[in-house]
């Protein structure tokens, strides 16, 4: 069964690191162009049509400032 | 399927713990410091045991801990922990009692009291974040530096005749008779993640079964004292840390 996954980042607590960046096995995230309140630029769903909700950004993420979403469908 | 139908709360798979509160850590971008609270936080949330746990901060970038994983806390003097877990866990034997210290607190000024607590058998976690540095002060070398490596202190590269070898503490304290459970874990991708919760869930069972001591590493980063990235950081460590401090379980009893 196909499924279709979104993550919500608090951007005002990622810190940059690219941890999640590099653990998405879909390429779904990357660092925003602008940043945040400390100053990082922050992660961002840049494709967001690859995610499938796997999780695996969000058990990496050392701020655990991502949610996960998945829906069937 | 548009975004705002997958964003709702009976879709959400995956979020931060309510045993983290909301202050932000203060840990550098990408630090293994952060997952491993995360995870501690997670399985004392999936055990229930948030009213029965009583963790020991160390001296070192961890210091702040009891800022962040919302149970109760003791800080103890560098490299105490296990003396402050020793008389707590005596005192409270129904509490779940762990410490959480770097490799500068442990295996240096508290190499003394983590063997003593371990061979006498303390019902007690200790989590080991080996990172091979003093992060906290700088960036200066460790028992647990690697030879070769640069630190603040060993600038040209650790070297056995002048600052003699790396200790692997783990593997010592799994030949003492104290200790039930002694692993060595990591933190850098989902899989190492969950493997490391399941190795402190043990732990913190075990604490419960007068079984001895739990003892659980977990080979660490700290890419702002290794001067890399947080991502260059983790593949640093699986290509020199791991074949020198190899992950698995080395006690289980
Ligand atoms: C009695 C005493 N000696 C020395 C120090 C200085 N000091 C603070 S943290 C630290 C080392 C911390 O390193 P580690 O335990 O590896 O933790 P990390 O910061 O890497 O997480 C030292 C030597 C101190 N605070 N107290
Ligand atoms: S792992 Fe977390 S803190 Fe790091 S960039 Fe990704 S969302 Fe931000
Ligand atoms: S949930 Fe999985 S697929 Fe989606 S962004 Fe995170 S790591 Fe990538």
């Amino acid at each position: 069964m196909a499924v279709k996954g979104a993550i919500v980042v608090d951007i005002e607590k990622c810190k940059g690191c690219s941890v999640c960046i590099a653990n998405c096995p879909t390429n779904t995230i990357a660092l925003s162009n602008e940043v945040n309140g400390k100053g990082f630029n922050f992660a961002i769903m840049a494709n967001p049509d690859n995610c499938t909700g796997c999780t695996n950004c969000a058990t990496v993420c050392p701020d655990a400032v991502i949610t996960v979403y998945r829906v069937k469908i | 399927m548009d975004i705002k139908d997958i964003i709702k709360p009976e879709n959400k798979v995956y979020g931060k713990t309510p045993l983290l509160t909301d202050a932000v850590m203060h840990y550098c971008p990408g630090c293994t410091h952060g997952v491993v609270h995360k995870i501690i936080a997670e399985v004392i949330e999936e055990m229930g045991i948030q009213d029965k746990t009583i963790g020991i901060s160390p001296v070192g970038c961890a210091v702040l801990a009891y800022n962040y994983i919302d149970i109760d806390w003791e800080q103890s003097a560098h490299g105490r922990a296990p003396a402050l877990a020793t008389a707590t866990k005596r005192l409270n034997p129904e509490k779940y009692v762990f410490t959480y210290q770097g490799d500068g607190d442990l295996a240096s000024i508290g190499c003394g009291e983590v063997m003593h607590a371990c061979n006498r058998g303390e019902n007690i976690v200790i989590i080991f974040i080996n990172n091979a540095i003093y992060g906290m002060t700088g960036g200066q070398m460790a028992p647990t530096t690697l030879l070769g490596q640069v630190t603040a202190t060993t600038p040209y590269g650790r070297r056995a005749d002048l600052n003699g070898y790396p200790m692997k503490i783990t593997e010592i304290v799994a030949q003492l008779e104290g200790t039930c459970y002694v692993t060595r874990q990591s933190a850098q991708n989902p899989a190492a993640v969950r493997k490391a919760k399941k190795a402190i869930r043990k732990a913190f069972e075990n604490s419960m079964m007068n079984k001895g001591t739990s003892f659980v590493e977990i080979v660490s980063t700290c890419n702002s004292g290794w001067k890399l990235t947080p991502v260059k950081a983790n593949k640093w460590m699986e290509e020199n840390m791991f074949p020198f401090y190899q992950l698995g379980d080395i006690k289980d009893r």
